[in-house]
């Protein structure tokens, strides 16, 4: 089954740019579907970033957060061909992970 | 020629049966082996999610109040077509910060989103916001234990929040 976490890491000269992109509905609570009945809330809570054992980002998402976020930042220390650990949980409990190879 | 449909059809839903289960004991075992890095649904802080506004926010997120700063920049489009889909940056000249959390003060709750920040990691990030009307945005920096903000006024042509 394909990852719901799509991430690309670049090492630069100091730091390295992470872009990552989650499929997920991101559902707000506040919107109805065709029948009018109110989709309740489905959204990711918390995404981290790990890098050789140490955490390098958080994010904690409420439901304003839109539909297969986006995401980017940079952190130091990094270099090529080092793994990333990416996770997330859903409201729901749901969860997903991915290794990504720094690049 | 008697039975031409039903054996190769049975054999294709067999086959799928089997994908399906291969697939279920797949993610089954990746739940198994979780590893210790996963994040943590304890981690978020729901109380300061379900704020109407941005001081009961922050005092839940962070224990303290805010004061407008030059040092953050808080890049939103003045006007966004697309209520679902707002793009935000942040970044901040501030020394040691260690979160960043956006705040969108006409949704029907104002914190949007909230990032730690470790040692290490640049204080900048960039995502996307649902926006249910014209709004004010208000970006927080965390620096040395204190809170700075920046915001800006972004013009909602079609709310993202449903109707």
């Amino acid at each position: 089954m394909a990852s719901t976490i799509r991430v690309r890491a670049v090492a630069g000269a100091e730091t390295t740019e992470v872009q990552s992109l989650i499929q997920h509905p991101m559902d707000s609570g506040f919107v109805k579907d065709a029948n009018g009945q109110l989709i309740p809330p489905h959204h990711i809570e918390v995404v981290q970033f790990e890098h050789d054992g140490k955490t390098v980002f958080t994010a904690l998402w409420g439901p304003a957060v839109s539909k297969d976020p986006y995401l980017k930042f940079s952190f130091k220390g990094a270099k090529k061909g080092d793994e990333l650990k990416v996770s997330w949980v859903d409201n729901k409990g749901a969860s997903d992970s991915l290794i990504a190879k720094i690049q | 020629m008697t039975f031409p449909d039903v054996a190769p059809c049975g054999r294709r839903t067999a086959l799928k049966a089997i994908a399906g289960g291969v697939a279920t004991l797949s993610l089954f075992e990746a739940s198994m082996l979780l590893p210790a890095y996963a994040a943590d649904a304890k981690d978020w802080p729901a109380d300061a999610f379900k704020q109407k506004s941005e001081a009961d926010a922050l005092k839940l997120l962070y224990g303290k109040s805010a004061e407008p700063s030059d040092k953050v920049d808080l890049d939103a489009p003045e006007i966004a077509e697309n209520g679902a889909v707002v793009p935000i940056a942040v970044t901040s000249t501030l020394p040691n910060v260690t979160g960043i959390a956006l705040l969108v003060l006409e949704n029907p709750y104002t914190l949007a989103a909230a990032y730690k920040i470790p040692q290490g990691t640049q204080p900048a990030v960039a995502s996307r916001l649902k926006m249910a009307k014209t709004t004010k945005v208000v970006a927080v920096i965390e620096s040395d234990g204190k809170l700075f903000t920046a915001s800006k006024d972004v013009k909602v042509t079609v709310g993202g929040c449903g109707g």
